[in-house]
């Protein structure tokens, strides 16, 4: 297959049908998630975590994530949700559960161990990157 | 329980997330590309200050999407600085975001253990 035919072929096999029904879905999605991060800040808050409560909230929501990746159920959820379920933390965590789950089949060394940062890499990568330029800067100047 | 919260949270964060999807509706950007973007743009509202105050209004809204993730990175940075110098620079993001990231790579192993992908591709 040429790299045309398989442009064309994977445009019409994507599911996704572009336009407001597919942000609306994202949107709908996205928030839900943000409201479960919500509802977990508050459990903690009342448990007096302070200002750890937002960070253990977003550590719950990728071990639940990584569960409902791990039963198949996060992925299907995804090709619905299209953003909404990638752009929370949870879709960071899902592209690492996912990946590892995947790429086993290569090992548990260059396989699992290496391809669960095929995405979670490039993230970490530029994110501090991006920090340390900015911790530079704020040294400069301070 | 603060509904308004949950509601300023749901709001907040679907509108991040469908900006997410104009982006891969309506460009050639890969996921991979979105999220780091995210991140980027995250450390960018930090630094500049303007993340805290969405933070602050949205709650959860502002701290789930990755952007939240990227401001956590700035914040990290600019307490570490503030204390520790030039070092805190390199040690300030990562420290910031352990134990997100920690959570994530042991969820990672133990799923890719013991759960089997059903793509059957």
């Amino acid at each position: 297959m040429t790299k045309q035919e398989y442009a064309l072929w994977a445009q019409q096999e994507s599911p996704k049908s572009k336009g407001l029904g597919d942000i609306l879905r994202a949107f709908l999605f996205g928030g839900l998630i943000c409201v479960i991060g919500q509802l977990l800040i508050f459990f903690f808050e009342n448990r007096g975590a302070g200002e750890m409560a937002p960070v253990f909230a977003s550590a719950c929501l990728v071990v639940l994530s990584a569960i409902l990746t791990g039963i198949n159920i996060y992925d299907n959820i995804a090709k619905y949700a299209g953003a909404g379920t990638l752009v929370p933390i949870t879709g960071f965590a899902n592209s690492m559960v996912s990946a590892a789950m995947e790429f086993k089949t290569e090992g548990f060394i260059l396989g699992l161990g290496a391809k669960m940062f095929i995405i979670a890499g490039p993230v970490i990568v530029y994110g501090v990157s991006a920090s340390v330029i900015y911790g530079i800067i704020l040294f400069l100047l301070g | 329980m603060d509904f308004m919260m949950l509601l300023k949270a749901f709001i907040v964060g679907g509108i991040i997330c469908a900006i997410g999807q104009v982006f891969i509706d309506y460009t050639k950007l890969t996921p991979a590309r979105i999220l780091v973007g995210f991140v980027v743009l995250g450390v960018i509202l930090g630094a500049l200050g303007w993340y805290q105050p969405l933070i602050d209004f949205a709650g959860a809204g502002a701290t789930v999407p990755l952007t939240g993730f990227g401001a956590t990175l700035a914040k990290g940075v600019r307490e570490a600085v503030a204390t520790d110098g030039f070092f805190g620079a390199f040690t300030g993001g990562l420290t910031a975001t352990a134990g997100g990231i920690t959570v994530a790579i042991v969820a990672a192993l133990i799923a890719g253990f013991f759960c089997n992908s059903d793509e059957k591709s």
